[in-house]
Parts: C-alpha cells; sequence; structure tokens
C-alpha cells in the first residue's frame, strides 16, 4: 500500500536524522550551579508530576469514554447534562490546588528580586551585537571589556567543522568568584536584548535607556553558556554570553592580570602610527565590530541599510567624514555610536583599515584626529 | 437581471414575498462580480474561508523556510536577516491572516443560520470588512519587495528594533491598521447580529454555545484591537515623525510598547481560542449523542476567561524587570485562568461520558483539539509561574506551548468545523476515509513538529534564531521533517475539499445524528441562497 510506504520513508528519514546528529540531544535543563536554578528545576519538576496525574486523571476518563461508551459496541447516550455538586468539586478543587502550587513559587519570587547586599556588581550593556562588561564595584572594580563572539565564519558558513563550544564561545569571559553574590545590572545601547545563563538561573532584559538587576550566587566553578534571548535584529543568533566561575583566589589572580593588561593596552594617545601598524589592527577591529552588515569585502548589506565601504565616497573622503560617522553612528540604523565602545586608536585603526582595503586608497587617520572629533 | 439587482437594492431579511419563490435559485450577480459586490452572509463567509487557506499556505510556505533553515546547524539557505523576516511574516499572517479569518469565516455562515436570522445585521458593512483584508495581506507581502525587505522584528513588533526597519515596516503598520479596521466592523456586525435578530424564543441561554463564545470574542475585539492599532501608531510617529514614545532618550520607554501591545495580545489569545472552543462545543455533543454538559457554566467561564484576559498581559513580560508585586499579581491572575479553562474541558469530557460516540472527522480533529489544546494549557501553567517562565522566556519551549494552543488548539478546531458543516454548506459528503487520514497525518506530524520544542526550550535554545549549536541537532531535525510532512499533509486537506465541491456524494439534510441547532433541523442541504427569511419561532 502507498501509505505505508510513504510512512516507512519517513521513519527511516527520521532515524537517519537521528544518527545524523553529531552530538548527544540536550532535552532537560542544564545541570544547575546556583541555589536559584536548583529552585526552578524544583519547581518544574513538582509542577510536572501534579500535571501529569491530573492529565492522566481527565484523559483517562476521556479515553475509557472513547472505549466503553462507544456506539459501534452499542452503548445508549444517557441524557444528563448537569450536576451542580460534580461542577462545584471540578471548579474549587484545581483553585486549592493552585493555591498549594502558588506558596512556595511566592517564596522563590521574591528571593529571585533580592538583589540587595551583593559582593560584587557588574554592568552588562548590550550591543548589536556583542556584550559589554563594567565591573561597577567590589573585587575587580574598574574592569572593563567588550565580549563577542569568536566562532570564526568558516564553521557557521560551513567551511570548517563546528567546533565544540559552536556559537557559545566568546573572546572575553566573564569571570566571576564562586560563592559571592553577584549583581548584574542590565542596559543596552541600541535596542532590546536579554543576558541569559540557564546554569545559573538568570535571565534579564537589557533595556536601552534603563537600568534593571538580577542576581545570581554561582555554587560551582566552571564555564556556563547562554545567548541573547530577546531578538536584536541580524546577527541575534551570534551574541552568546560566557560567564566563567573560579575559586577565589584564581579570581584575584584574574583582576590582577586584567588590570595589567588594562594598563599595557592604553595606547600612548600622542603616538603617531604608521599605515600598515593600523590596518593590520583595524582589520581585527573590523571582524569584530563591522562585518556583520558590511560584509568581509566591504559591499555592504542592503537588508540592513549597510552600505558599500569598498569604493564609498564618504569612507575615502575627507577624513572627518568616516570619524564622525564611527563615532556617532547613524540615527535609526543598526549603525551605533562606537565613541564608548572603542578607543581613539581602535576608531582610528578601523577607518585607516576600511579606507585601505577592497580598493580603496586614502590617507590613514592617526588617533589624535579621532579625539579632536569627539564631542 | 434586474430583479437580481433590484434583490441587492434592498437590505436582506425582511421577508418579501418574491423572495420565497425563487428560492435557491434566486441568485446574486455572475462570475466574479458576484464575489465584490455580495452582501451575503453565506457568499462572505466563503470568502473568509478561501481567504483564510490561501493565508495559512502563505504562512505555511514561510515555516517551512524557517524549518529548511534550522534543519541543521550553520547558515545554509539564508541570510539571519531573511530569516528574520519570515519569522515575522509568519506570526503575523498565521495570527491576522488565517486563524482570524477562518472563525469570523465560520462565523458568518453560521450565526445567522444558528439564531434562525435572515443575514447579519449590516450587510454592506460585512462585504467592506471582508474586502479589506485582501488589501492587508498584499500591504504585507509586498513588505518583503521593499528596499530592506520585510520588518525582521517579531510579530510582536517589539520597539526600538522597529525603528531600525526600512519601508516595510511601514506597510506592515498600515497592514495590521487595516486589519484592525476590518475586525471591529466584523465585530461590530456579529455583537449587533446576535443581540438584535435572533429567533423568537431563541433566548440568550439557548443559544447555541458556538454563537456564544462568538459574542464573546467580538466584545474582546471590539476592545483589544484599538488598543494594538494604537500601540503600531506610536511606532510609526516614532519612526517618521520625531515622537519618542519608546525611547529614552526623549523621555519615553521602550518597555511601554510591551505593556500596550500584550494589553491587546493577551485577549488576542482567547480571540483566537474562544470560537473554537466555540466549535468544539457543537462538534462533541453532536458525536456523542447527548447535550452538552454543563451549558450554562461554560457560558459563564468563557466569559470569565474573556474578562480575566485583560488583567494578565504582563506574563508576557516577567523578564523585563518588574517589581516583585507586579510579577505576583500578574502571576497569580494567570494561575486563575486555570479554573475556568479546566471547567471547559471536564464539561467536554463530561459530554462524552456515557454518550453514543461515534468517530468520524469533526469528532477525531475535536478529541484531537481537547488533548493536546489542554497540553497546551499545563505548559501555560507551566510559563505562568515566574521563576520557570523566567527560565523558559524567549526559548522554544514557549513556541511549543504557544503552537499548541494556537494549531492543535485553533487550527484543529477550524478542520472540525469544516467537516462538521462542509455537508450542509456544500450539500455534499466529503470522503470520510481521506478526511480521517488528513487527521491522522496532521497529528502526528503536528506532534512531532512541537513536542520535541518542548526539549529544546527547556534545554537553552532561545527562539528566533538561525543557527544553533549542534546539540540542538536532533530535535530540530525532527522537527523539520515533521514541518514537511505537515505542510504535504495540508495538500490533501484542498483536495479533499475541492473534491467534496465537485463530486461529493449528496448530503442529506441533517447527516450527524446528534446535531440538534437549527441549521440541521429547520433548513435543507445546501441551505438556498437566502434562509430564515421567515423566522423560525423556536419553542
Amino acid at each position: 500500500m502507498k501509505g505505508s510506504k510513504l510512512v516507512s520513508l519517513f521513519v527511516g528519514l527520521t532515524a537517519a536524522a537521528a544518527s545524523g546528529a553529531a552530538h548527544a540531544a540536550a532535552w532537560y535543563f542544564q545541570t544547575p550551579a546556583s541555589k536559584m536554578a536548583q529552585d526552578i528545576d524544583w519547581l518544574h519538576q513538582v509542577l510536572m508530576w501534579i500535571i501529569l496525574v491530573i492529565f492522566v486523571g481527565v484523559f483517562g476518563f476521556m479515553f475509557y469514554a472513547c472505549y466503553a461508551h462507544r456506539k459501534s459496541i452499542g452503548h445508549k447516550a444517557e441524557q444528563f447534562h448537569e450536576n451542580t455538586t460534580v461542577e462545584i468539586l471540578w471548579t474549587v478543587i484545581p483553585a486549592l490546588i493552585l493555591i498549594v502550587i502558588a506558596w512556595p513559587v511566592t517564596k522563590v519570587v521574591i528571593a529571585q528580586k533580592d538583589t540587595s547586599a551583593p559582593d560584587l556588581t557588574i554592568k552588562v550593556t548590550g550591543y548589536q551585537w556583542k556584550w559589554g562588561y563594567d565591573y561597577l564595584r567590589g573585587e575587580g572594580e574598574g574592569i572593563s571589556f567588550v565580549s563577542t563572539l569568536s566562532t570564526p565564519r568558516e564553521q557557521i558558513e560551513g567551511r570548517a567543522p563546528k567546533g565544540e563550544h559552536y556559537l557559545l564561545e566568546v573572546d572575553n569571559e566573564m569571570v566571576v568568584p564562586i560563592g559571592k553574590k553577584v549583581r548584574i545590572i542590565t542596559t543596552a545601547a541600541d535596542v532590546i536584548h536579554a543576558w541569559w545563563i540557564p546554569a545559573l538561573g538568570a535571565k534579564q532584559d537589557a533595556i536601552p535607556g534603563f537600568l534593571r538587576d538580577i542576581w545570581f550566587r554561582a555554587e560551582q566553578t566552571g564555564t556556563f553558556r547562554g545567548q541573547c534571548t530577546e531578538l536584536c535584529g541580524k546577527e541575534h543568533g551570534y551574541m552568546p554570553i560566557v560567564v566563567r566561575v573560579v575559586s577565589g583566589e584564581d579570581y584575584a589572580k584574574w583582576v590582577g592580570e586584567q588590570k595589567k593588561a588594562m594598563a599595557a593596552a592604553a595606547d600612548d594617545p600622542g603616538k603617531t602610527w604608521e599605515l600598515r601598524e593600523l590596518v593590520a589592527r583595524g582589520e581585527r577591529i573590523y571582524a569584530a565590530n563591522c562585518v556583520a552588515c558590511h560584509q568581509a569585502a566591504g559591499q555592504g548589506l542592503a537588508a540592513m541599510k549597510a552600505p558599500a565601504l569598498a569604493g564609498s565616497k564618504v569612507v575615502i573622503g575627507a577624513e572627518q567624514g568616516p570619524i564622525d560617522t564611527v563615532l556617532n553612528g547613524r540615527p535609526n540604523t543598526a549603525m551605533q555610536a562606537f565613541d564608548k565602545q572603542l578607543s581613539d586608536t581602535d576608531i582610528a585603526a578601523v577607518i585607516t583599515y576600511t579606507r585601505n582595503s577592497w580598493g580603496n586608497k586614502a590617507s590613514d587617520v592617526q588617533p589624535a584626529e579621532v579625539k579632536a572629533r569627539r564631542k | 437581471m434586474s430583479s437580481v439587482a433590484n434583490d441587492h437594492a434592498h437590505p436582506h431579511g425582511h421577508g418579501h414575498e418574491h423572495h420565497d419563490h425563487h428560492g435557491a435559485h434566486h441568485g446574486p450577480y455572475g462570475g466574479v462580480m458576484r464575489w465584490i459586490t455580495t452582501t451575503n452572509h453565506k457568499d462572505i463567509g466563503t470568502l473568509y474561508l478561501w481567504f483564510s487557506f490561501i493565508m495559512f499556505s502563505v504562512g505555511g510556505l514561510m515555516a517551512v523556510g524557517i524549518r529548511m533553515e534550522l534543519f541543521s546547524p550553520g547558515l545554509q539557505v539564508m541570510d539571519p536577516d531573511f530569516f528574520n523576516q519570515l519569522t515575522t511574516m509568519h506570526g503575523l499572517i498565521m495570527v491576522f491572516g488565517a486563524i482570524m479569518p477562518v472563525f469570523v469565516g465560520f462565523a458568518n455562515w453560521q450565526i445567522p443560520m444558528m439564531i434562525g436570522a435572515p443575514d447579519m445585521a449590516f450587510a454592506r458593512l460585512n462585504n467592506w470588512s471582508f474586502w479589506l483584508l485582501p488589501f492587508a495581506a498584499t500591504l504585507l507581502v509586498l513588505s518583503f519587495f521593499m528596499p530592506g525587505g520585510a520588518p525582521g522584528v517579531g510579530w510582536t513588533l517589539y520597539a526600538p528594533l522597529t525603528v531600525q526597519m526600512g519601508i516595510g515596516m511601514d506597510l506592515t503598520i498600515f497592514a495590521v491598521h487595516i486589519l484592525g479596521m476590518s475586525s471591529i466592523l466584523g465585530s461590530i456586525n456579529i455583537i449587533t447580529t446576535i443581540l438584535n435578530m435572533r429567533a423568537p424564543g431563541m433566548t440568550l441561554m439557548r443559544m447555541p454555545l458556538f454563537v456564544w463564545t462568538w459574542l464573546i470574542t467580538a466584545y474582546l475585539l471590539v476592545a483589544a484591537m484599538p488598543v494594538l492599532a494604537g500601540a503600531v501608531t506610536m511606532t510609526l510617529t516614532d519612526r517618521h515623525f520625531g515622537t519618542t514614545f519608546f525611547n529614552a532618550a526623549g523621555g519615553g520607554d521602550p518597555v511601554l510598547y510591551q505593556h500596550i501591545f500584550w494589553f491587546f495580545g493577551h485577549p488576542e489569545v482567547y480571540i483566537i481560542a474562544l470560537p473554537g472552543f466555540g466549535v468544539i462545543s457543537q462538534v462533541i455533543p453532536a458525536f456523542s449523542r447527548k447535550p452538552l454538559f454543563g451549558y450554562a457554566s461554560m457560558v459563564y467561564a468563557t466569559s470569565a476567561i474573556a474578562i480575566i484576559s485583560f488583567i494578565v498581559w504582563a506574563h508576557h513580560m516577567y523578564t523585563v524587570g518588574m517589581p516583585v508585586t507586579g510579577q505576583l499579581f500578574f502571576m497569580y491572575a494567570t494561575m486563575i485562568i486555570a479554573v475556568p479553562t479546566g471547567v471547559k474541558v471536564f464539561n467536554w469530557v463530561a459530554t462524552m461520558w456515557k454518550g453514543s460516540l461515534t468517530f468520524e472527522t469533526p469528532m477525531l480533529f475535536a478529541l484531537g483539539f481537547l488533548f493536546m489544546f489542554t497540553l497546551g494549557g499545563f505548559t501555560g501553567l507551566v510559563l505562568a509561574v515566574v521563576p520557570i517562565d523566567i527560565q523558559m522566556h524567549d526559548t522554544y519551549y514557549v513556541v511549543a506551548h504557544f503552537h499548541y494552543v494556537m494549531v492543535a488548539g485553533a487550527l484543529f478546531a477550524a478542520f472540525a468545523g469544516v467537516y462538521f458543516w462542509l455537508p450542509k454548506w456544500t450539500g455534499r459528503m466529503y470522503n470520510e476515509r481521506l478526511g480521517q487520514i488528513h487527521f491522522w497525518l496532521t497529528l502526528i506530524f503536528f506532534n512531532m513538529i512541537f513536542f520535541v520544542q518542548h526539549f529544546l526550550g527547556m534545554a537553552g535554545m532561545p527562539r528566533r534564531i538561525p543557527d544553533y549549536h549542534p546539540m540542538f541537532e536532533l530535535w530540530n531535525k525532527i522537527s523539520s521533517l515533521g514541518a514537511f510532512g505537515m505542510g504535504l499533509a495540508q495538500i490533501l486537506f484542498l483536495y479533499i475539499v475541492v473534491k467534496t465541491i465537485r463530486s461529493g456524494e449528496p448530503a442529506p439534510q441533517r447527516p450527524w445524528e446528534g446535531a440538534d441547532s437549527l441549521e440541521w433541523t429547520h433548513l435543507p442541504t445546501p441551505p438556498p441562497y437566502h434562509t430564515f427569511e421567515t423566522q423560525p419561532v423556536i419553542k
């Protein structure tokens, strides 16, 4: 029969699909790494048991009726159509069950909202499409970095095999100490994003122009991965969040390294750079910040209203043109103001790169020129 | 011809003598003008139903596109921006183009016949309510061909992402305006028809439950649609006229958009679900050969759901950072909805209890509805719980949840209704065997698509992403295969309907033994073009 052939074809395809998947399929919550995530897991399990019991009960009746009260076995319909006692019971009992559920849930909600007395406060800023971290208070105060997807484009486009942490890896991980109450303050620079680490049970929208907060206390060391969970435009799927939880000593060591690195990375503002140096540095900045819209060959992307940079009159024109565009952005487009995200040297480098790539040829831009155009 | 034109120049349904002589032959214009100029509730019902099927196909193709990209990790078929455009338009087209119109189609065909009225109260308004829709649909589809393409912001059209979009966003906003206008006009018509045009003796508490659910739905539409129109208009002025409703830099608030949108959006869930409840409440008693259990409590439960639906909107927004009291209020209110919804499910099961059951296609779809809508209701309860929702918000768990409500709920109810009333409408029986095959294919493929998405969401896959980690690959593959199968199964549905219209066996006046509303008991099959020009007296 035709139908059965189709069925077997389909089963075959599904089985092939199943065996073709390289990774073990995840199907339940990630292992909790905080009390909050544990509580969520526990609440979910309790709720699922209650639901299962009700479900089996109600549909037990339905399937029994389907079996025993069939016309085909000669069952005659009775004509009753109300029963006040039963109707009151099945209104009141579910209401009571709900109250029983609401009690423990309320306690968790209240605990979840209590962001008071943190050991460490970190501001998280969502950008299209990366995360900025500023350690505001506590050990490590003053540390500040931007965290971007580090999965190479070749893996995304299928030109290289996918790595172990495909799409869930970043260049700069957020590092926090174990056992400390970490308060996360979220905000955003452009559109709404959402910061989420499933294993910590922490999710909060990052809203442009507003501050919101959540907290977590990691109870085991390790690297925990999440993704932006609020649609934020084209590269929404490509702005992961990685939190590395380390011991207190390792955290102190990390803080020391970061401070040293930040001091070393601070460029001499008066230095005059070679064109070659700027282009090399600019290529990296471009890959991290610009390539999603303006594309690898500088050809732009109409869907994002991102113009081609190759051959662009603005790019190769007078220097203040590109400098102002990068510093201040273009309103109502994904072209954001980079003045707070990139240093003068970075901006000078990326502009110099675009002015000297894909057939463009123009003078270099020095950090001092960028500084002069800052408002 | 003159008598035809004359007929159209008069409002229908005042029992003109000559109508009786012409009967079924006394018809409309011929050809396409019949459909453009028609003021007949049956014609307009048919238009709504075909329109919604076309939109269902368009939205379904978009879903297949989405599932093609998600078949494997990495980017294979489309760029992420086009993916976002597809998810946005799939949602808008399915909600506003497919599900809402299909039930308005049912309302047009059924309400006058079920309450013994000759037509809808405002026959010309009815024509206009429908003919607004194709223009709105055209705007939506045209947005794909604008510079920058269709908006890639999700069907919820959240600010301030909407401000970054191209001109396609404006077309979408105007489309939403027009759709809203159509819905409001249609609702006013339905409310007036039900309240003023019932046959003598058809008291409110004697109306078939389908009519009740539509009366309540129409009030929801009148209350909710203007709010949506306001939200998208504010988006429009933020985009072009320098206002800053949703921009903090100008004193606005992006979250304000979400509050306004969901104040519309949650009642919208019930706008979609309630008419489906009505259909199911007709089908289950008919195939149980037993009156609906707890008729009065059904009416009260439906009203309670409708009223509570206006005070739960922020449960879509637990992660925006509300005060703890806000979260608790919206959680408790949401959980309360489970009570009247439970009452409905219990009533349906009790209707079947000790009945004399048969399982023709409409009943199968009704049982599929009952089983899976309840599943969607339970995941709704899970999502009502704030801490769990914070973990699941904007993941595939939510996608699975609302598809269980919208597809296994509304779409299955619509299929049940189509198979139930198709014999009455066309005068011909569908092929029972093919109908049952259509049911089983739809059921299996639906669960293949969406059941596994619960796992994806719990394991941490966000929604609206075109690419994912390989640990999500297995479920995505199953889901995609299910989607392709689901799409193919609907071609069978189209074939069944067309075959019924063309060459089905003639149907008797009352093909379903247990069906007892007026269209079965008082009208021949198929019903003549004008029915109940003299209203029946209900005893």
